[in-house]
């Protein structure tokens, strides 16, 4: 189907990015002044978009639900972003990570897309330092890497436990300096409610003023969606309180197709869920298991008398701990993928070795980490036949130093010292890889609409390896769309200034305060809060780390069936006009509602498991890999692209062939 | 636990705000501020009351949204933590906890507890940046070694989350700790240095016109910051003023 047209250049794979900048049309500078650009979303994909089309001489217009740039949830990012610099002399190259991250996403993306992202990652590290990012730094002054889980050399950039708030900062002051110089106009505390289109083109958005309630008209001659991804949907995860679907899924609605939704990414070392109060979950950062071993009991009385309280866990000798993720994937050991990670654990909770009183933990051990950083402190301090005490302060510190921060939030969260006891954690909704359906170009299946970093769904395939995310928002926004976006600009150079005083803004406009008037006028029985709880069960139970056929068809009836529960009876206080967190709220839930039935529907469609998306009817039945994930490229080697119909259950599926000439399709082994 | 909540209640910009009382059952200790809150508001719309606004994002103590003054101070009883991270199990049964906004002339209150901290903003677009474009034509990373001791140190000033706890800690609502940590960041780095001298001139005087009051040393901001910015930024930022004057 032609409106599947991925756009990827032709020739040899390391030469597609370099020959299709070399081709693609240019918009002189005079003519940039001319043109207008909308970018939805600040954060990196979005910031970093911002900053570098301003300074090419669009004007630009960013807008932000939060009330600084500077707030995106980017800024949440812990471990760190790759880059195939190889400064460690370990074998890293551009293919291997090229590779790395194919294989890490289970063959479900797109080869040239990703060799790109490989091919810009070391720019990207450049480009930051130049801007005063203060990157963690060896002894002699040099920049300092480390591992992350699915590889086996350490390409991994960081700045202490606050990669994403270095990064960010690093785009947002890009940013500053354009805002400075009034090329880009920012429209913080605004939310995009629809897109416009004008002759099938993007031309503009109708965005609510959060302070004041006004629905405003923006034109442009081009729209950038980086707006984030959907965890939301499951209600709790480790997304920002108000990271939502709902820009994503206005250009749905509008012509965009939704590409595997499904693939979602459940991150495995969280801080389990504490009581029903709940309100969202806290990452544990992937680089903790560098140095951490995961583990439970090895006897199931064990773990029962730890859930009562009658044991700790410092109590059980080695010889009764089964570090599992090492027993079986030795290659890997504890620093397999996400996706492998977490169906461990919940492999080995359900089997009932859970660890705290709701039987949902495992423990993030530190105890042999701390012992042998300090046994190495105390050899390079010469210090002969150092007592236990001094080996464990020594590698403390260390730990300390890497870690810090990180262990302070777990202790002010859990009320607990995970340098005396091991930390207890559990999987949860991380990162989503599915998202707008993009060509080679990042542009949408609307024409003028773009969509960046997380947003949308091309690098990751079904499941992202860490420290990729930050690489894919920054890839995308300093030297990949810049480029994309003017080839299509350079039709716009005569267009001259797109007029808000048309039918089609008016419709928009309409559609919009029409949408809010319904969500107001609701029964008034229950409070927005009372749905996304209700729609993030049926998420977490039937959508989560495990599905099967039975339980995604009852996913679709239930999510359809709350929906329209929701229209009748949600309990919207207040009015419109002013501040309204509620009203915010009810608008982003509402599109949850429609996403979560369309997410069920795609999970029920691919009848294989790869990556985050585990079918229980899709696995392995004998040798090595018994009962692993079983994927099937012969009926299932596609990008699902599902195009708006009306009602979710309608949505028709197109879909994109994904052709590998450059890897062979292979098992995912971690063994 | 059993509390009793005296909340700031202000309708918007032009209003006249007061405090409010509201008991409050069933709070556990595990709970942290913001979702003892989230319990207050669902009660609050269920009796169809407007629930109390306040800003909140990431709530894990990065993304600076959250801003409460809490029993007078920022971010209540607990150090180097955000409101998002403060427990209620540094509370006990019985208390009464009074909420109020960050209280600064530049922090104009929104709504509630809800305030305006976008003079933070335009501090920064003053010159909070290298001046670098961002085409990715640069040079190596690894060209130029930077001292550890500079890089851990401009790394501990850009933890700044532009939170305001500084302000609003401070009896003159004085910006310093905050300005002072953004141009530390670059001053220690030797990519910062080219622009260090326009860059403190232009920051330092945004801040003035931003109508932030002047530092007078009492470090009740060092004290209240959540991530335990050190005064030590606001003598370097001085120095770094003055010779930017002199060489002016």
């Amino acid at each position: 189907m032609s409106r599947l047209d991925s756009k990827i250049p032709e020739g040899p794979l390391a030469e597609k990015w370099t020959k299709h900048k070399n081709s693609i049309d240019l918009v002189n500078p005079a003519n940039k002044r001319n043109i207008d650009v909308i970018v939805v979303g600040t954060g990196l994909a979005g910031g970093s978009a911002a900053a570098t089309l301003a300074e090419l001489g669009y004007n630009v217009k960013t807008f932000c639900y939060q009330d600084s740039p500077r707030r995106a949830h980017s800024i949440a990012a812990q471990g760190g972003i790759n880059a195939a610099k190889n400064y460690q002399g370990d074998g890293d190259s551009t293919y291997r990570l090229f590779y790395d991250t194919v294989k890490g996403g289970d063959y479900r993306s797109r080869e040239a897309n990703v060799y790109r992202l490989a091919e810009v990652s070391g720019n990207i590290i450049d480009q930051c330092v130049a801007q005063g990012v203060p990157f963690a730094r060896e002894y002699g002054g040099l920049l300092d890497n480390r591992s992350f889980g699915g590889v086996l050399v350490s390409r991994t950039f960081y700045a202490k436990g606050q990669t994403g708030q270095q990064l960010l900062l690093g785009a947002y002051a890009a940013m500053n300096r354009q805002i400075n110089r009034g090329k880009i106009k920012p429209f913080n505390r605004h939310e995009m409610l629809d897109v416009v289109l004008v002759d099938g083109k993007a031309r503009g958005i109708i965005a609510r003023d959060l302070v004041t309630g006004e629905i405003e008209r923006h034109a442009a001659h081009a729209v950038v969606l980086a707006t984030g991804g959907y965890g939301n949907v499951f209600f709790l995860s480790t997304n920002a309180m108000g990271s939502n679907v709902t820009a994503a899924w206005k250009a749905h609605r509008r012509g965009a197709f939704f590409a595997n939704p499904c693939f979602t990414q459940i991150h495995p070392t969280c801080i389990p869920v504490s009581g029903e109060h709940q309100s969202k979950l806290t990452l544990m950062s992937e680089s903790l298991r560098n140095d951490g071993r995961i583990w439970v009991p090895k006897k199931i009385e064990d773990a029962r008398a730890i859930r009562e309280g009658k044991k700790k866990p410092t109590q059980l000798s080695e010889e009764e701990r089964d570090y599992y993720l090492e027993r079986r994937y030795p290659a890997f050991g504890n620093l397999v993928p996400r996706d492998v990670a977490s169906r461990a654990a919940k492999e080995r909770c359900d089997a009932g070795f859970g660890v705290n009183k709701t039987g949902e933990a495992v423990y993030l051990d530190f105890e042999a980490a701390i012992m042998r950083y300090g046994r190495e402190k105390a050899l390079t301090e010469h210090i002969q036949d150092p007592s236990e005490e001094l080996i464990r302060e020594f590698g403390e510190k260390v730990i300390e130093n890497k870690y810090g921060n990180l262990f302070q939030m777990y202790e002010k969260i859990v009320d607990q010292n995970p340098y005396k006891t091991p930390m207890m954690i559990y999987p949860a909704v991380h990162y989503t890889m599915g998202g707008l359906w993009v060509d080679y170009n990042l542009q949408t299946t609307i024409e003028g609409c773009y969509a960046t970093g997380e947003a949308n769904y091309s690098d990751h395939g079904a499941n992202r390896l860490g420290a990729s995310a930050l690489m894919q928002g920054l890839a995308d926004g300093y030297f990949v769309l810049p480029y994309t976006i003017g080839d299509y600009l350079s039709n716009d150079i005569r267009t001259g200034p797109i007029s808000t005083n048309t039918p089609e803004f008016e419709e928009a406009e309409k559609n919009v305060t029409h949408r809010i008037e319904k969500l107001m006028s609701g029964s008034g029985k229950h409070s927005v809060d009372h749905y996304h709880k209700k729609l993030g069960k049926i998420m977490w139970n039937k959508c989560g780390m495990s599905r099967n056929a039975q339980g995604l068809s009852e996913a679709i009836e239930e999510i359809a069936q709350l929906r329209k529960d929701f229209w009748a009876n949600v309990k919207v206080p207040g009015t419109s006009k002013g501040v309204n967190q509620e009203l915010e709220k009810a608008g982003r839930v509402s599109d949850f509602l429609e996403l979560g039935e369309l997410f069920a529907k795609d999970a029920l469609q691919r009848a294989e498991s790869c990556g985050g998306h585990f079918r229980e009817e899709s696995v392995e039945q004998s040798g090595e890999q018994k009962g692993e994930a079983l994927r099937d490229d012969e009926n299932f080697k596609y990008v699902s692209a599902w195009e708006y119909k009306g009602e979710p259950k309608d949505a028709a599926l197109h879909k994109e062939d994904l052709v590998f000439k450059n890897i062979e399709l292979k098992t995912r082994s971690y063994k | 636990m059993k509390l009793t909540l005296k909340i700031w209640r202000q309708e918007n910009a032009a209003a006249k705000g007061g405090i409010q009382s509201y008991p409050i059952d069933g709070i556990e200790g595990d709970m942290s501020f913001l979702e003892m809150l989230d319990v207050l508001n669902e009660q609050l719309i269920s009796k169809g009351d407007d629930p109390v606004v306040f800003d909140h994002d990431c709530r894990e103590g990065i993304c600076g949204s959250c801003s409460l003054q809490i029993n007078g101070e920022p971010h209540g009883p607990d150090r180097l933590i955000t409101t998002c991270q403060l427990h209620m199990r540094m509370f006990k049964d019985g208390d009464t906890i009074t909420i109020e906004p960050f209280r600064a002339a530049a922090f104009p209150v929104i709504k509630d507890l809800m305030v305006d901290r976008t003079a933070f903003d335009r501090i920064q677009q003053a010159g909070g940046y290298i001046s670098v474009n961002t085409s990715g034509n640069t040079i190596d990373a690894n060209a130029i070694p930077v001292n550890k001791e500079d890089a851990d140190e401009s790394f501990n000033a850009a933890t700044c989350i532009g939170c305001g706890a500084c302000v609003a800690a401070c009896k003159n609502a004085s910006a310093m700790l905050f300005t002072a940590a953004k141009v530390s960041q670059f001053a220690l780095l030797p990519q910062g240095k080219v622009e260090a001298a326009t860059r403190v001139l232009n920051m330092v005087e945004q801040m003035d016109k931003e109508g932030f009051g002047n530092c007078t040393n009492t470090g009740a901001c060092e004290v209240e910051c959540p991530k335990g910015i050190s005064l030590e930024n606001i003598a370097r930022m001085n120095r770094e003023y003055l010779s930017a004057s002199l060489k002016g």
